[in-house]
């Protein structure tokens, strides 16, 4: 393993993207690692795009990652997905939430909403998407579609399986704490 | 309220700078704290209420109060923390620069949280320029533990050097986290008040005495940096030695960590004796430093040197590590494998069932605009709304106004009205409206009632009905207010009736006298109906007009089919803009369980 893993978590405005980040840095503390994250707050979070970069190993400098060296992106958003791209490492993949939420230039009509899975094949971006979003709704609640995406990302880290659990655990409601560790357990099978 | 997750007397956590500073007050024994809201500064008074009993916290109505109150608290032995976003330092700059010569009885740490590359704000100024025109010692942390112990180390200062002492964060600490190693709340007593009219009452023959301390002070403080932990050389390859600071630090470590390297924690005074040294070690000095070249012009006056920092990296934005390495070591860029794709910009928007919407709905379809304020109505500018075109800094949208009507009369008062948050109006907008009143403007300002200062994240404020610790507070009456401000002709009136709040632009605006309109409806973010109502499209019934996309709701997008599609997970449940704006009646609300 490389000595520091490099993370950006991307989406849009309300899709929870701290709340995945912040299960992701725990996990990371609680392995270990020195562990960094940054993003910003306000004006972005009315829709707009969001990010949050995370950094572990075992001594973390800057808190942003350098673009063309992140091991891995997980977009909460396809689009959001492929814009941070330049970021990736020629090792690095995309895993993305087969999901499609239109910009509100797209609904006013001064932008067209593209094809992001031919886009992602014709750049050759090493991606997956994932069906989280449809996941959620099986699992009967929409809001666990971030944990279904940790699930999805957890092969990928060098994070054991019992300290993923610690970190859900932790920062959930206690009654939605099974439908979320179910949420983890089928995110996991969707990326095997 | 949230869990408490940080309340513990050891270990280590992962803290945001905002949050470490909070910490910091906690166990450095603060006993009172107060703010405005400003992003990116806001959660540190959050993080004080949520988490630390011991420390009495409130929101002020605006920047300035809350610096004076804690300067009253001082005063009477407190120890005290104020925090602000870097525009608010503008606004309580009169005490700061006063509060420099009459010093502090119990400990006094102001935060100013700038906002390099302006994720959040409408200018990008530096503010340890401000904090070396007001005189006092700045601090400035490149992580979360930095933030936390200089508070500690402010603390202390503020005390021994009497005088108030300003912490400069950027965004990129504010709302970074890193791993902190935590004590236990150090308790102090507080000293009380004494009457001390030599040291409290700067009137010329005092102030005079003050400043020729302040002077003293500077010196001294500049010896004292030479010889604190804050400032340190950190010794490398002696061909290059790096002067930097703050999160630039960082990515300097990052991109080159065999410099040497001198790192600045208190950037004024500067601590001449050790740079001085630092000097004499390296054969070339390079300044790394977000924004104004600060330390770089300094230093070279200073000594003469042929050294730079602006030549390699730029003034305007913030840094990241690429920008460092592109500037420093020009040949190691990483390559990109996977170039940039063009792709439709997602910028903010108002949210589904934001009351801001109405308001901004009908200026734009009879035509017309208004001059804004800070907050998230700000957005009335973005299509398809097109209906606010100035902003200045907060409470300007009313000044802004009368200064229009004074040049061109009201030429252009059938077309502008004035949009100002309750929150704003309470901030700085009240004085305006009073200079409306006294020099007989005539135009029409639009107070935006939702309750909340929403786009800081949703807090409160006097016209809520709660304070930050979410306990009961009286409520300040809008109506009241402008009525006792002298104007005649006041309405309230709820944005989503979109008939009645038309009809009434049309009224006012016409009006050639001063009037007042009151938007009320509150911010989505202060409830959760009960019902579970979403807007449904008649296709049939559709005729594919656009006028629903007019309303620019993000539950609302355009299909292929060349009829609207609403996304139910949006939808706002007692709104009912698009129903109201559908001319064929296509949309209608359909009940949920």
């Amino acid at each position: 393993m490389k000595k520091i893993v490099n993370v950006i978590i991307c989406g849009t405005g309300g899709q929870g993207i701290l709340l995945t980040s912040e299960v992701l840095c725990a996990a990371a503390k609680y392995s270990g690692y020195d562990v960094k994250k940054s993003e910003v707050h306000g004006m972005s979070q009315r829709g707009g795009s969001v990010s949050s970069h995370v950094r572990f190993g075992e001594k973390i400098y800057s808190p942003l990652v350098e673009k063309g060296d992140a091991d891995l992106i997980l977009a909460l958003e396809k689009m959001e997905g492929l814009r941070w791209t330049p970021f990736l490492s020629p090792e690095g993949k995309l895993i993305a939430c087969d999901l499609k939420i239109t910009p509100m230039t797209v609904n006013t009509g001064h932008a067209v909403y593209p094809d992001i899975d031919k886009m992602l094949e014709e750049n050759e971006i090493p991606y997956q998407l994932v069906k989280a979003y449809e996941k959620a709704i099986e699992l009967g609640n929409v809001r666990v579609m971030n944990v279904v995406l940790i699930g999805a990302i957890a092969s990928s880290l060098p994070i054991k399986q019992g300290v993923w659990i610690k970190a859900i655990t932790e920062r959930v409601p206690p009654k939605a704490l099974e439908v979320n560790l179910k949420a983890f357990e089928e995110g996991k099978k969707l990326t095997v | 309220m949230k869990k408490k997750l940080n309340t513990v007397d050891s270990g280590v956590l992962l803290l945001s700078g905002n949050e470490a500073i909070a910490r910091g007050a906690w166990e450095y024994g603060v006993h009172f704290a107060a703010a405005y809201p400003g992003t990116p500064s806001t959660e540190i008074l959050e993080t004080v209420a949520e988490e630390y009993d011991e420390i009495d916290c409130q929101w002020a109505p605006n920047e300035k109060v809350s610096l004076e109150v804690v300067a009253g608290a001082s005063f009477a032995g407190a120890r005290v923390l104020c925090a602000m976003k870097h525009v608010g330092l503008n606004v309580a700059a009169d005490p700061l620069f006063t509060l420099s010569y009459l010093g502090v009885k119990g400990g006094m740490v102001i935060i100013t949280a700038d906002d390099p590359s302006m994720h959040s704000s409408q200018n990008e100024q530096d503010n340890r320029l401000m904090g070396k025109a007001a005189k006092v010692i700045v601090l400035e942390p490149s992580d979360s533990q930095e933030a936390k112990d200089m508070v500690g180390e402010a603390i202390k200062i503020s005390e021994e050097f009497d005088t108030p002492v300003l912490i400069r964060l950027t965004t990129r600490i504010c709302h970074s986290k890193s791993l902190v190693e935590v004590g236990p709340r150090k308790e102090v007593d507080i000293t009380g008040y004494e009457k001390n009219i030599a040291k409290y009452v700067p009137i010329p023959s005092n102030a005079r005495k003050m400043h020729t301390k302040v002077e003293a002070r500077l010196l001294k403080l500049s010896e004292y940096g030479a010889d604190s932990p804050l400032n340190r050389i950190e010794l490398g390859n002696k061909e290059i030695g790096i002067i930097t600071g703050g999160v630039s630090y960082q990515y300097v470590k990052e991109v080159y960590p065999e410099a040497s390297v001198l790192k600045i924690g208190i950037c004024n005074p500067l601590p001449w004796k050790l740079i001085e040294k630092f000097i004499g070690m390296v054969s070339k000095v390079i300044f790394v430093e977000e924004n104004e070249p600060f330390l770089e012009e300094q230093i070279r006056s200073k000594f003469l040197i042929d050294a730079h920092g602006k030549k390699y990296i730029p003034i305007e934005g913030e840094l990241n590590p690429e920008l460092v390495r592109t500037g420093l070591k020009p040949g190691t860029e990483i390559p990109l494998t996977f170039q940039e794709v063009k792709l439709p910009a997602r910028p903010p928007a108002l949210c589904p069932g934001c009351p801001h919407r109405g308001a901004f709905y009908i200026l734009s379809k009879l035509g017309r605009s208004s001059t804004g304020d800070i907050g998230c109505y700000t957005l009335g500018l973005m299509p398809p709304y097109n209906a606010l075109e100035t902003t200045v800094c907060m409470g300007a949208a009313i000044g802004v106004l009368s200064g229009i009507e004074k040049a061109t009369g009201r030429d252009q008062l059938n077309r502008l009205v004035s949009a100002i948050g309750e929150s704003t109006f309470v901030h700085s907008g009240i004085t305006g409206l009073i200079d409306m009143v006294y020099n007989g403007n005539t135009g029409t300002v639009m107070i935006m009632d939702n309750s909340l200062t929403a786009m800081t994240g949703g807090q409160e404020n006097p016209t809520t009905g709660k304070n930050l610790k979410g306990e009961p507070a009286p409520v300040l009456d809008m109506e009241e207010i402008a009525k006792a401000c002298g104007v005649k002709h006041v309405h309230v009136i709820d944005p989503h009736d979109l008939p009645a709040i038309e009809k009434l632009f049309k009224e006012e605006m016409a009006r050639e006298e001063l009037s007042v309109i009151i938007t009320k409806r509150p911010c989505i973010m202060c409830y959760r109906p009960k019902q579970s109502n979403t807007a449904i499209v008649d296709k049939d019934r559709c005729i594919g007009c656009r006028l629903c996309m007019k309303l620019g709701c993000p539950a609302i997008s355009w299909g292929d089919d060349e009829k609207p599609e609403i996304t139910p997970m949006l939808c706002w449940p007692d709104c009912n803009l698009c129903v109201q704006v559908c001319p064929v009646d296509a949309i209608s609300l359909e009940r949920g369980e």
